[in-house]
Order: structure tokens, then sequence, then C-alpha cells
């Protein structure tokens, strides 16, 4: 049998969906590779919840797209036969956990997003999609209050502590635009009342993000330029090693259930 | 209860156990009473405990490690799912245990330092490599299994602290092994080829698996005090025998063969395993198993990289206090 | 070199409404809000909890258990503080 790709016909409506679904999943394995190696006990049980939350969502979300796609797709397919040009998640979620401050300011930056998106979803005309945004949004307020305690006590810890902080804030910054962008596939959604409008949760998101750095101590950049590509399979060079990791048994042994 | 603060210089200073407070003592433990943290208790007693239950703590900490290594490569979303909650769960437990190991005066960081200093034990069956997912399926099945058969006594083991930390992890250990029975029976029921690598899995881990019983009764070295102290109720050998009874059955079913040809069932219908290379297992106690070097290179490693974030959360915990006291000055 | 200690912290979980918080154990955090999401994320994975108290360990004083006779065993002899200890006729029905 030969290993290939699946084939997703990306309508609107699967696209959008697969996009979230890929956030999540990528951003819960990233968290899930910390499971045993954390700075304490305390937080390998705190971000071993948050990557439970995240891979819920993917799953709930992998099962609606194959559903609303209509073809004999299904989450595992998704998950592990779609090759990195093929994947449509964020840039940001697909960064390397870094240090301990990397992964928490890439936490922090993504459930400061997240947080406000679900909300907003909890309106959406689509009932399915509805009803995941009124699951995560609860998820997501909890890793956006975990993740802010940390990076006030990074920032405003040690010398060391704030420095590490700062260096993942700066690297980081770059990939928070592309949470904003919409394209046209996604506007037919957005004046259907199925997605909302992002740009409409920049400034808050802005401001919580200000809040926060503000009492850490920490500085936001002043650099305005953002990296974009992740939505349309253009990604770092991280996520093909991702991939190959996460998808080993499916491309070893293809076909099998396990 | 379950603070340091309780156990202070005082229970030390009365540590000439006077044999009147030793005898009262084991007629607390002969009538069933639970020990609590502050009650006076033997120094040898307080010393056996915070070794075993440490290194209990240990064996669960080190554990998440083998298991660790297959959840970013768990073959599908379910299975992902299942690998990282039951592996935090260990985390979890590893928890308990040092927060029931602290009630009899130890921190957690001593305790800690020592285990990453090689001063302290944790299972040896941690110490061999996961190398397919069949093993993760045989580790739930086998390793969780023989742990259960092991803690289920413990949850009446006299001290209080220990026997409610047991109680709380037999509890939610009831899906592990079940998560692992689950995946043998998927690759059973499978292509040939992942039969085989189920019954590869199991003929790697049976032996190990029955090591983790401890060294037979005849040269067991603790058993004859933790018995009268009643922290242990069950002689090794006696749990190994209940695991293989419980085990053959569960194999059969799967269609696996035990990797013992000298096994036989005697009259009263126990399964008789043969021999026991004591030799491996002592290698591997020793530090020469397959893993010991790589499982305590990533705990400290683990450790020695968090160093920073603990001392930065300290600081801010500082730094908060003093600003508190501050504001309430002014 | 040792590890510097985080302080040690007790946890109480009020499982359902009406219900009283319970001890459910202990873990380390180094201040107050770490030791609230820490115990969250420990303690109440599988639905356990509505309410959850944090309270450093220090702040606990205890009974001596050598001081057992003096502070618990005159209680036992004061029966007349329950109600079995009063005869009251069974055709005045319950009271």
């Amino acid at each position: 049998m030969v290993v290939a790709n699946i084939e997703v016909s990306e309508t609107p409506l699967v696209l959008y969906t697969l996009r979230r679904a890929d956030d999540a999943l990528i951003l819960g394995h990233r968290l899930s590779e910390w499971c045993g190696h954390a700075p304490m006990l305390e937080e390998d049980m705190a971000l071993s919840n948050i990557a439970l939350d995240l891979i819920g969502q993917a799953r709930e979300l992998y099962g609606y797209a194959a559903k609303a796609e209509g073809k004999d797709n299904d989450e595992d397919k998704l998950a592990y036969l779609r090759d990195v040009r093929q994947y449509r998640n964020l840039l940001l979620v697909e960064q390397p956990n870094g240090d301990f401050a990397q992964t928490l300011v890439r936490q922090f930056f993504y459930s400061a997003f997240a947080d406000l998106y679900w909300r907003a979803m909890m309106n959406s005309r689509d009932a399915t999609l509805a009803a995941v945004a009124a699951k995560s949004e609860k998820e997501s307020a909890y890793h956006l209050r975990h993740s802010s305690e940390w990076i006030i006590r990074l920032g405003d810890g040690t010398e060391e502590s704030h420095a590490r902080a700062q260096a993942a804030i700066d690297r980081l910054w770059a990939f928070t635009g592309e949470m904003f962008a919409v394209d046209d596939s996604e506007r037919g959604l957005i004046d259907a009342g199925i997605a909302i409008d992002p740009i409409a949760l920049r400034e808050r998101w802005l401001k919580t993000v200000t809040n926060v750095a503000g009492e850490a101590t920490l500085v936001l950049p002043q650099n305005d330029w953002m990296q974009q590509g992740g939505r349309f399979g253009r990604h770092s060079e991280h996520l093909g090693h991702l991939l190959s990791e996460l998808q080993s048994m499916q491309r070893t042994f293809p076909g099998l259930t396990w | 209860m379950y603070t340091q603060a309780l156990n202070t210089a005082e229970a030390d200073d009365r540590s000439l156990e006077d044999v009147a407070h030793a005898a009262q003592f084991q007629a607390r433990i002969d009538a069933e009473e639970r020990i609590e943290p502050n009650d006076w208790m033997p120094a040898a007693y307080r010393k056996t405990l915070t070794r075993q239950i440490s290194q209990h703590a240990h064996s669960e900490i080190v554990g998440m490690l083998p298991e660790g290594n297959w959840i970013t490569r768990a073959p599908s979303l379910r299975r992902k799912a299942a690998l990282l909650a039951k592996v935090q769960d260990e985390c979890g437990h590893g928890l308990y245990l040092y927060a029931a190991a602290e009630t009899l005066g130890t921190s957690r960081e001593e305790l800690v330092d020592a285990m990453l200093a090689g001063k302290a034990k944790y299972s040896s069956i941690f110490n061999y490599p996961t190398l397919t997912w069949a093993d993760i399926g045989v580790i739930g099945w086998l390793v969780d299994g023989a742990a259960i058969m092991n803690q289920i006594p413990l949850c009446r083991c006299s001290y209080g602290p220990y026997a409610r930390a047991m109680i709380r992890v037999c509890k939610e250990e009831s899906f592990h092994q079940r998560q692992g029975y689950e995946i043998m029976l998927t690759l059973c029921r499978g292509s040939d080829e992942q039969k085989a690598m189920a019954q590869d899995a199991l003929n790697r881990w049976w032996w190990p698996v029955l090591m983790m019983f401890g060294p037979p009764d005849k040269v067991s070295q603790h058993s004859d005090a933790s018995t009268k102290w009643k922290i242990k109720r069950f002689s090794n050998d006696e749990l190994r025998q209940k695991f293989v009874d419980a085990t053959v059955p569960q194999a059969q079913y799967l269609g696996l063969t035990i990797p013992d040809p000298g096994m036989t069932q005697d009259a009263e219908g126990h399964w008789r395993y043969s021999e026991i290379d004591w030799t491996e297992f002592k290698q591997v106690l020793a530090g020469n198993g397959p893993c010991n070097r790589d499982r305590m290179a990533a705990r400290r490693k683990a450790h020695d990289e968090g160093a920073w974030v603990r001392e930065a959360a300290a600081a801010y915990a500082k730094k908060r206090q003093y600003r508190q006291s501050a504001q309430a000055a002014e | 070199m040792a590890t510097p200690n985080t302080p040690l912290w007790e946890v109480f979980i009020r499982s359902r409404n009406g219900l009283a918080h319970k001890h459910v154990g202990s873990l380390h955090a180094s201040d107050a809000t770490m030791a609230l999401q820490a115990a969250r994320d420990i303690y109440t994975r599988r639905g356990e909890g509505l309410s959850i108290w944090v309270v450093p360990s220090t702040a606990i004083t205890a009974s001596d258990p050598a001081e057992k006779g003096m502070m618990f065993e005159p209680a036992e002899s004061k029966i007349y503080r329950h109600p079995t200890f009063y005869d009251v006729p069974e055709e005045v029905g319950h009271m």
C-alpha cells in the first residue's frame, strides 16, 4: 500500500474549521512535549492539562471538518495524513518550545487571542462551531489566566527570568499578526455570520497583552512587520519535523487500526 | 496533618525510644489503628517509611519517561489524549506521594536531591526502553497491573498519609491497566505485523515485570519489620504469584504466549513460573540497566533547566510580599 | 547545591454545593495565586470540585497527640449531651 497524503476538498467552511483544528493540535502537541520535563511537577500537571484541552478542541474541530467535507476523511486522517503544505495552522503555534519563557509567551499570545475569539464565536450561526466555542471559551480563559500569571512572574522575577521572557517576546512578536488576518474565503463566512471578524478583537487583545506585559515590566516590540503563511501551508522549517514525529506510526504502518 | 512544621525537633528529642512508647506504638498497629504524622513513632519506622514512600514517588516520576517517549508519536488522537492523561496521572501520583513522605519530616526538595544524586532508588522497571507502540500497551497492562497488585494492600498501610495517598492513586489508576489492555487487544486483532509487535513487547517486558515485586522472600531484607509494622501485608512472592495467576488467562485471551516455556499449572490452579534471573535484576538496580543513565540524565536536565523558573517565582513572591507590607505601612 | 524549598500548601475542596471543604492533599507553590492554580490543575482533574481553598501549611496549628487524653477523653463521659440519654415515652411520638 502506498503511503499517500489524503486530499481535502477545502470549501470555505472546511478550510476555516481545519485551520482552527490545526492550531489546537499543533499547540497541544508542542505542550505535550513538556510532559515529564517541566521545571516543577506542578507545571507538568498544568501544561498537560492545557495540552489535553487543546487536543480535545482539535478532535472536535477535525470531526466537524470531516463531516462538513462529506467524504471519507476523519479526525485521524486529517491529523496524520496531510503533509506540511496541507497544514493550515498559525506559524506561532508551531514555534519550538525553547525554554519555559518561550513556551509561556507563545501560550500567552495565543490564549489572549483564543479567549476573545471563542467567546465571540459562541454567537456563530453555525451551531457546531458555536458549541465548540462554548466549551473552548472556558478552557482558553483558564489558559490565559495561567500564562498571564507566569509572564508576570518571569518578567518581574529575577534578572535572568526577565531577560529570557523579554527575548521570547521579541522572538515571537512577529507571529502574532497572523491571528488577525482574513482572506477571501473567510470573508464570505464572516458576512454569513458563521465566522467572526478577528480585526474586531485586535484592540482588546493588544490591551490585555499590554497590561500583562506592563505588570511584568516587559516591553512590547514596536516593529509591526508580521510573518504570514501558515494559513496557506507556507510554514517555518519546524513544522515538518513536528509532523514527521506526530505522523510516524501512520506513515510507517499505513491503513492499520491502533 | 501534612505539615512539615508539625514534625519538629520535639519528635527527635524523643528518639531515645523508651520501651513503653514502643510497646504502645506496636499495640496501636496491632489494633489496626492508623499512625498520623505527629504521633510518636520509632525512628526506624519513620526511616523505613520515608525511604519506601519517596522511592515510590521517584518511581512515578521516572516512570513518566518511558511512556512519555510515545506521547508525541501516539498513532491516533484518541490514543494520544489517553496516553498524555495517563502520564500526567503518574506525575500527580508522584506529587501525592512526595507530600505523604514530607509529613515524616523530609522536604520534597531533599528527597528529589537524593534521587538526582543517585542516592535513592526507584523501580528498576523504568530502566528498560520503550521501542515500539506495543510497549505502551504492555506497560499499561502488565507494569500498571503489577503496580496495582502492590498498591491495593498499601491502601490499608498503617501510616495514614501513605494509605490515603494510595487510595487516591488506586482510584485514578483504574483506567491505566484497561487502557493498556485495550491497546494489546487492538494489536492482537490487527495485522500479523501488529500481533508480532505485541508478542515481541510481551517477550521483552515479562521477566522485568516479574522482578518488579522485588527479591524472593528468602532473601528480602526489609520484609520482617515492614510486616510487623503493617506497612507490608503480603510478601513479594505472594504478590508475584497472585499477579501471574491473574495475568496468564489475560494473555491467553489475547492469543499471546508467555515467554516461559517451563511454566506449568499446579493442582491448585496456580501458574508456576521458572526461576527468575536475579543477576539481571541486581545489575539494573546497580545502575547498569539499558536506560538508567538516560533516565537520570533526563530528570537532572529538567531539574537544572527549571532552576531559573523556580527562582523567578520565589523572587516574585518575595517582591510581592515586600510591596504589600510597604503598602500596609503607608 | 541543595535546592531551596518552595512553600508547602494544604488544599481543601468543596466537592458539591452544600458540603464543607475537605482536605484533599498538599502541593508546592511560590505564592497563593500559583497555589490556587496548581490545586485546580492537580486536584480537580476529574471534576472533583466546585470550590478550592489553599492554606499555607505553616499557618495550621495542630493539637498534640501526646495530649490526646487531656484534650478529648473528658468529652466521652458526658453522655447527657446526646439525645439517647433521655427517656421519653413512646406515646409522645418523635421528638
